[in-house]
């Protein structure tokens, strides 16, 4: 295999990781959003859920803001591409994520309570709707979505966005990954947390655990019967990064199995994701909740690593122009650009993992509702 | 394209642009100045350094957290808006992005956390390496949104690749050495010096004004002062720089920052300080013109001329008769792999940009029923677009420089008095401070506007031109977005100004300091240590 195509394959790889690092790192901060209101039943309640994660979730938004980045840099034409045919969910999806940084930080800076009512409902819906479009935009691409280019290179939209926000498929992964979220967050609130939220957390990402491994075999299950992608011509992996003239293309009911009837080790992903959605749901259950949170990673790993070899080599297919579907080895940067960024990658992203951990080292133990209240800092 | 939801979707990204740079260099200069306070605490062990390093500290929380939300817009916006950019750019202008985040942004944003949060966790010197941290990653994610707005300023170390359709990143220290870069790095980072030391003394005026917190306030006012006189030079110095740099590489938008019809006879060529620019008739109204000014303020010479935008104008036409060229065979080249067709674009390369420009003008938007006839016709349009708005360019530049020459005085007169610990005797110079707060923020947004609309029609300079570099999208969408965009930040300025004047107003916590003292006797320090020194 040329060099250039393992440089593909590697930033495909590393693309599942900061997929799998948003899911697991930001999804915890927006389950600890949605969550909110129904851990914390006054206001003292509620400022010491925001201050569990309040020293890292700045740092945690920093994998969505790097996905973008990443997205950018190893596969501009999907960044272009995708961002715009997804416009209006994007930009709904921009618009909560924007309210969340303000509401951290202003919410509790003004005692009213019809001030810090209203951020609480801002932090619950940029909780939950990022965390469903994130889960909706899966289950789009798995169904492919209408685009085709022209002799530029630029894309046109053959559907309406109409279509993206409301089909059901896609609706049951947005909740999938919002349960996810739920249960990751649920975790970390009781890591930290005391009763009440500690009971009420447990409550809420234990059921949440159940329902994502249910959501997930139902996924699993409608899969077969949705029109998969796969190359009937001749499939070059070193091919120069563009969608136009590329091979040829079908769509199959059940086509995105092909790759785990191919290579049956693969099944390890989905039996992952759901024996880890289960036993997290236990151990929070066991009052095990450190043990809870890196099985909600594991299921996270299991979950965005089935939905990639599903579809493995395609990125985001096209309906309404197969050959000119978006996949790993036509839409990524150029071999220089590719190499450049994995070295760079390769210590960086250590780096970031280290001084992360040292941060939750540093902020780690119990957080208390006296405390915050009488914290000139907190939030 | 539609034309409409082109200039929309620029109208968006410049409101969006406009709006996150309000906070930007605030962050930028913040982090340095508290970096700064803390080092004196550490060093001296006097509690108030701690207390300003706390108090202003807070206020930059406020700023800080509206300034990462509107960032994050920017960083997908690329996406969302401008898909033909991020797929023509992406391979080059996407690295720096992703470095940005891995590099500066996860770095500021970790340890900004334990900045606000790990006061009684960590060990002096530990929080004070914290709050360095997030100096170093917020100055350092300045660094390479600058490496990636260079690359459209001035595209270097990439070469475009017409299998792909689109430029490939071929030289990465190129990109990140580039002059255009790391010139514009130094200027914005230090305009963020000078955003932060001009908040931090305007406040501190404020204080001082009310006799409130007065020994709070005049440090902090003479540390402001000082990192300001020295911050507001370096920035007119580079911004100097910046213009030598334009005339090198933008010769269009240096010719409408002065508003240089006519290429410049020297050494008389004389600069004009005031004028009324007209785009339509091409000439300047009420000029006022300074002899022999012109040659050595931009090219640093006597001898040298100045080309104008009617020459500039003139030689766009003849690029933009060899890109219709390159462009119509890349046309066919991308259809039927033609090497001879490959072998003409190859000879037109350089300007295919200009026949992107072109392409706009010709019927159906189709360089191939280009005539005899209707040739002249686009190929005057086309050269027409390559200049800039001049009068935009012209006062957008005065106004910056108006701005920066304004807090220039007001650092020197602050930094002059507060030395002589004559500050307060000088209340029109602590008035001027307050009101001077927002003078280096609307100077930021000023300079974005000359840089950027100085660069059209281009999204990158002589490759790629802004009316293509927009997604397909339908009016209704962009209306859409434009709505929530406004709503969302109109109510989001709201809040931090309300924030912010509460927080200000309240002052620091004077736990430890005595009361102020009412109507103002002399100054005077209860800390021991602090008495006798030389103030009064």
């Amino acid at each position: 295999m040329e060099l250039y195509a393992i440089l593909k394959l590697v930033w495909a790889g590393l693309l599942g990781v900061l997929l799998i690092g948003l899911g697991v790192m930001m999804g915890m901060d927006m389950g600890v959003g949605t969550l909110l209101r129904f851990v914390g039943r006054n206001d003292g309640e509620r400022r010491t859920a925001l201050n569990i994660i309040g020293p890292h979730w700045e740092g945690n938004q920093v994998w969505f803001i790097l996905g973008g980045g990443a997205i950018f840099a190893a596969f501009p034409t999907l960044y272009a591409t995708s961002f715009s045919t997804f416009y209006v969910v994007m930009i709904l999806l921009l618009f909560s994520m924007i309210m969340r940084p303000v509401a951290f930080e202003y919410r509790s800076k003004v005692p009213g309570n019809a001030w810090r009512e209203t951020w609480d409902w801002a932090f619950l819906i940029s909780g939950a709707l990022p965390m469903i479009i994130y889960g909706a935009a899966f289950g789009n691409v798995l169904q492919g979505v209408g685009f085709h280019f022209d002799w530029t290179a630029q894309y046109h939209q053959d559907e309406s966005f109409i279509w993206y926000l409301l089909n059901p498929f896609a609706i049951l992964c947005g909740l999938l990954s919002l349960a996810l979220s739920i249960q990751q967050g649920g975790a970390m609130l009781m890591i930290r947390g005391v009763e009440p939220i500690y009971g009420r957390a447990r409550t809420y990402a234990s059921a949440a655990g159940l329902v994502a491994a249910v959501l997930f075999v139902l996924g699993g299950v409608w899969i077969q019967f949705i029109k998969g992608f796969v190359f009937t011509g001749k499939v070059d992996p070193s091919m120069p990064s563009t969608p136009l003239g590329g091979p040829a293309v079908a769509r199959q009911a059940g086509a995105w199995m092909d790759n785990f009837h191919a290579i049956p080790i693969l099944w390890v992903l989905p039996i992952l994701g759901v024996v880890s959605m289960v036993l997290a749901s236990i151990s929070l259950r066991a009052n095990r909740p450190a043990l809870g949170w890196w099985l909600g990673a594991l299921s996270w790993i299991g979950t965005i690593g089935t939905a990639g070899v599903a579809m493995f080599p395609f990125l985001m297919p096209s309906t309404t122009n197969p050959a000119q579907s978006l996949t790993v080895w036509n839409a990524t940067s150029s071999a220089y650009t590719l190499g450049c960024m994995v070295i760079l990658a390769g210590i960086f992203v250590p780096i970031i993992l280290c001084y992360t951990a040292w941060c939750f080292s540093v902020m780690r133990g119990k957080v208390r509702v006296e405390d915050v209240v009488h914290d000139d800092h907190s939030y | 394209m539609d034309q409409g939801v082109v200039d929309l979707s620029r109208l968006q990204f410049a409101l969006t642009a406009l709006y996150h740079f309000q906070f930007v260099p605030l962050t930028l200069g913040m982090t340095f100045l508290l970096a700064a306070m803390e080092t004196v605490y550490v060093i001296t062990g006097k509690p108030i350094y701690k207390e300003m390093t706390q108090f202003w500290g807070k206020l930059f929380g406020i700023n800080f957290a509206i300034g990462v939300a509107t960032g994050l817009t920017m960083e997908f916006e690329f996406g969302t808006n401008w898909s033909m950019y991020s797929h023509f750019m992406g391979d080059v202008f996407g690295a720096p992005l992703a470095i940005e985040g891995m590099m500066a942004f996860f770095l500021e944003s970790t340890f900004v956390g334990l900045m606000f949060f790990g006061w009684n966790r960590l060990s002096r010197g530990g929080h004070l390496a914290v709050t360095y941290l997030v100096a170093l990653g917020s100055n350092l994610s300045a660094l390479w949104i600058l490496v990636a707005n260079g690359f459209m300023q001035d595209p270097v170390g990439a070469t475009f690749n017409p299998d792909t359709m689109r430029m490939e990143f071929t030289d990465f220290a190129a990109l990140v050495f580039s002059d255009d870069a790391q010139a514009k790095f130094v200027h914005t980072t230090i305009a963020g010096f000078v955003t932060g030391a001009m908040f931090v003394m305007g406040i501190s005026a404020y204080y001082m004004l009310r006799r409130q917190h007065r020994e709070f306030a005049a440090r902090s006012f003479r540390m402001a002062a000082l990192f300001g006189v020295i911050s507001s030079l370096a920035v007119v110095t580079l911004g100097d720089a910046l213009g030598r740099l334009d005339y090198l590489v933008q010769p269009t938008k240096l010719a409408a920052m002065e508003g240089i019809w006519h290429t410049t006879t020297p050494p008389a060529a004389p600069w004009t300080a005031f004028a009324i620019p007209d785009d339509v008739a091409q000439k300047n109204y009420a000029e006022i013109n300074i002899p022999f000014v012109l040659g050595p303020l931009v090219a640093h010479s006597f001898s040298t001329a100045i080309p104008g935008i009617i020459d500039l104008e003139q030689k766009a036409r003849v690029n933009t008769v060899r890109g219709i060229k390159a462009v119509m065979a890349l046309h066919q080249y991308s259809e039927d792999k033609d090497p001879a067709a490959l072998a003409t674009f190859k000879q037109y390369e350089q300007d295919m940009g200009y026949g992107f420009l072109a392409q706009r003008y010709a019927p159906d938007q189709d360089l191939s029923k280009l005539t005899a006839d209707n040739t002249p016709a686009v190929l005057d349009r086309a050269a027409r677009d390559t200049i800039p708005n001049v009068f935009v360019e012209f006062w957008g530049f005065r106004m910056m420089v108006a701005c920066g020459f304004a807090f220039v005085l007001v650092f020197a007169f602050g930094a002059y008095f507060s030395l002589r610990n004559e500050i307060e005797k000088h209340p029109w110079l602590l008035r001027a401070s307050m009101w001077a707060i927002p003078l280096p923020i609307i100077a930021c947004e000023y300079g974005w506007i000359v840089a950027e609309n100085g660069r059209q029609p281009w999204t990158v300079y002589g490759w790629l031109p802004t009316y293509m570099s927009a997604s397909s999208h339908s009016v209704g969408y962009m209306i859409f977005s434009l709505i929530g965009f406004v709503l969302l930040y109109s109510l989001f300025i709201a809040a931090e100004l309300y924030l912010m004047f509460k927080f200000a107003r309240l002052g620091p916590t004077d736990h430890a300091a005595p009361k102020p003292l009412e109507g103002g006797g002399p100054l005077t320090f209860s800390r021991p240590g602090y008495a006798d020194k030389s103030w009064q």
